[in-house]
């Protein structure tokens, strides 16, 4: 093929750029594990208020020290709330959803899952600064949506 | 009327109109979401203008548009459409199938947005009225491919016009992206809201529903590079830079279009992250003919310039027709596509994804790509078209002037802000930005400034229909003037590798069945349970 010699240039440099931003991404994947939430576990939607897990949402801190909170997203709030957690510890969330899909967007943080029923989503996140956060349903989940908020309380450890 | 180009002229006049009632639905969302106060405001109100919008400009605007286009450039590029009687069949089913979703939509029976997840459930009217839709496109592909093989018999060894040779690419694409939608509304969703199935599992039918999801992009955006490669350089009076390598472009964009959609579900459970990167991957290198296409398309406008005598760096620049709406309407939408690009870009980045997903940003995203990339090019081609096809003068020109550059500044407006809003955490698709009245401070005035850009697009869309409207009525009659479209300054002299149809298909084919194969035999191993269907709205 007879390519100019100009967009020849063109074409390697933006091959080059598009390298450079996947480089960027498995740098930060491999290297540093930052992952999206990517969890396989399933769970049936329609039992879920006799599930061991589940039917008791909470903060659950483990033998060894690291926090598991499990919520439940429903129409239209999420349960517990608010959430507690410590500042400064790995903090592993696992949602499910009893009706519809919704989404889990901690505000100002990354920490940002769909919420799919059937399954679990799990992530885990340390939050640096204590303070209140803004916990919003961002998938739309019917005419209440907009008022499906919660709050994430993140305290200063004692200690 | 032209009879020649009746068939398409049917199908642009249906996608106006989509397009005006589109636009009405758009302008009530951004003033909820700003919290203006306005007569019949309400939550029911919101989600049904969230649904008609979407459903109306995303599905019915565009493929209406795409097919007119597609048999007005069969008819000019082959000289022939085969099998005309089947494709006004098409037509007629494509009219009802469309008329009965928005019924329901409008009814408040299916508020269930364009994107449709269960198990939110809608009427099923609505999915049989997209089914028809759909299946209307299915036949225009096939009288749109029956046409060009009656013209490669008669003419061997030519290389297919590029204008037909962007339609083929958009045609395969479609029927790939297709199959993944057929999967879930016939074998998934119909049975369900037909109440022969009790339930129904979210995760594979939203799988599916982005296998389908982002190809449509492409189904989009490729007859909007068909005529900024074919027609743009010629209205500018220039040159096609480079007919081989617009030609490598649209063949990239069949074999790269479809194996990306996890790109939409990196915030999913039941997927691993192993295969999100694949599909990050792919997701970049369906970025790289859209480069390409950035050099082609900007060096052809340069010749443009310098054939009329431009000197120096920029100067091309100024030489180029920004008067004509349809010239302005394609360069506006490009530069905005730049934009859209890059956005693009960071939204495909994985684990960055997390910081957009579904807030405001996303909304700021496909305005700039669909919203304006794609629309405005769609707008100006319709100014170009209504001449071809009726023989009649676009009426109220001056109009026509201002309607491209409204929209671009309205566009700016809104889709500034709500990237700015949703980079602040802004959720998506909230009838009040307030949400339950004690939040929002962070990006409030954004939403107002947002809400002050779309009644710009609005009065902007409502001057492009009014235009529409009085050339078609009333536009002055004249001899309609040629298609004409641009010589390339290196022509193809024969057919050659990216000509070859067949094997790229087959290629793509298997590039999706290993981008989908095993995540989705990983995932339909595991104990599903299902859910059964929800209607809260």
């Amino acid at each position: 093929m007879n390519v100019e010699l100009y967009e020849r240039i063109w074409m390697w440099v933006a091959a080059g750029l598009l390298a450079l931003f996947l480089c960027a991404i498995f740098v930060s994947a491999g290297v540093n594990a930052i992952q999206p939430p990517s969890h396989i576990e399933t769970v049936d939607p329609t039992t879920l208020a006799t599930n061991a897990e589940f039917g008791t949402p909470g903060v659950k801190v483990q033998p060894d020290g690291s926090v598991v909170v499990s919520v439940v997203a429903q129409m239209f709030s999420f349960s517990p709330d608010p959430i507690e957690v410590p500042a400064n510890r790995p903090v592993t969330f696992r949602l499910t959803s009893p009706d519809v899909i919704h989404g889990f967007e901690v505000v100002g943080t990354n920490a940002n899952a769909m919420v799919i029923p059937g399954y679990v989503s799990q992530f885990t996140v340390t939050f640096k600064n204590p303070g209140e956060y803004l916990i919003g349903c961002n998938e739309y989940c019917g005419t209440m949506h907009h008022n499906m908020v919660g709050k994430l309380i993140v305290k200063k450890e004692s200690r | 009327m032209n009879g020649r180009h009746t068939l398409a002229a049917a199908h642009i006049g249906t996608a106006v109109a989509a397009f005006a009632l589109a636009s009405a639905m758009g302008v009530l969302q951004a003033l909820s979401v700003a919290d203006f106060a306005f007569p019949h405001r309400s939550e029911s109100l919101y989600y049904i203008a969230v649904t008609a919008h979407g459903v109306l400009m995303a599905l019915v605007f565009t493929t209406f548009f795409i097919m007119g286009l597609g048999y007005a450039l069969a008819q000019e590029s082959l000289g022939r459409i085969r099998g005309r009687g089947l494709a006004w069949i098409a037509f007629a089913m494509g009219l009802v199938g469309s008329a009965a979703a928005a019924v329901t939509i409008l009814r408040g029976q299916s508020s269930v947005l364009y994107t449709f997840y269960p198990p939110m459930q809608a009427h099923p009217l609505f999915y049989m009225g997209a089914t028809l839709l759909v299946v209307a496109s299915w036949i225009w592909g096939g009288v749109m491919i029956a046409s060009y093989l009656s013209w490669r018999r008669q003419n061997p060894g030519v290389p297919v016009p590029l204008t037909i040779h962007g339609m083929l690419a958009t045609i395969i694409i479609w029927f790939l992206a297709t199959a993944g939608l057929a999967v879930e509304v016939l074998g998934m969703l119909i049975p369900w809201s037909l109440h022969m199935v009790d339930k129904i599992d979210p995760l594979v039918a939203r799988t599916f529903f982005w296998w389908f999801g982002h190809p449509l992009v492409y189904f989009w955006l490729l007859p909007a590079y068909v005529l900024w490669y074919t027609v743009l350089p010629k209205a500018a009076g220039g040159k096609l830079f480079s007919d081989s390598l617009a030609r490598m472009v649209f063949i990239l964009f069949v074999l790269l279009s479809v194996p990306v959609g996890f790109h939409h579900q990196f915030a999913d459970p039941g997927i691993s992250s192993h295969w999100k990167l694949v599909h990050t991957i792919t997701t970049y290198a369906v970025l790289y003919p859209s480069f390409v296409t950035a050099f082609t398309v900007i060096a052809s406008l340069e010749v443009a310039g310098r054939m009329k005598g431009a000197r120096g760096l920029f100067d091309w620049i100024g030489r180029l027709p920004w008067r004509d709406p349809f010239f302005a309407s394609l360069a506006l939408a490009m530069i905005s596509f730049t934009f859209g690009g890059f956005g693009g870009a960071i939204n495909a980045a994985y684990a960055m994804n997390s910081m957009v997903h579904n807030t405001a940003w996303i909304m700021g995203h496909f305005h700039v790509t669909l919203g304006t990339t794609v629309a405005l090019t769609f707008i100006g081609a319709t100014y170009w078209l209504l001449p071809r096809m009726l023989g009649r003068e676009v009426r109220w020109m001056a109009l026509a002037r201002i309607q491209p550059y409204l929209w671009f500044v309205g566009m700016a407006l809104f889709s500034i802000s709500y990237h700015i809003a949703g980079l602040r955490g802004m959720p998506r698709r909230v009838y009040s930005g307030s949400l339950t009245g004690e939040y929002g401070a962070p990006w409030h005035t954004l939403t107002r400034v947002a809400a002050v850009g779309a009644v710009l697009l609005f009065l902007s869309a409502m001057s492009f229909v009014v235009v529409v409207a009085a050339t078609w009525l009333g536009g002055r009659r004249i001899a309609a003037p040629a298609f004409e479209f641009a010589a390339p300054l290196r022509p193809a002299l024969v057919r050659g590798v990216w000509d070859r149809f067949g094997l790229w298909t087959v290629l793509a084919i298997v590039l999706v069945a290993i981008a989908y194969g095993y995540p989705l035999v990983h995932l339909l191993a595991h104990p599903r349970y299902g859910s059964p269907p929800f209607q809260p709205f």
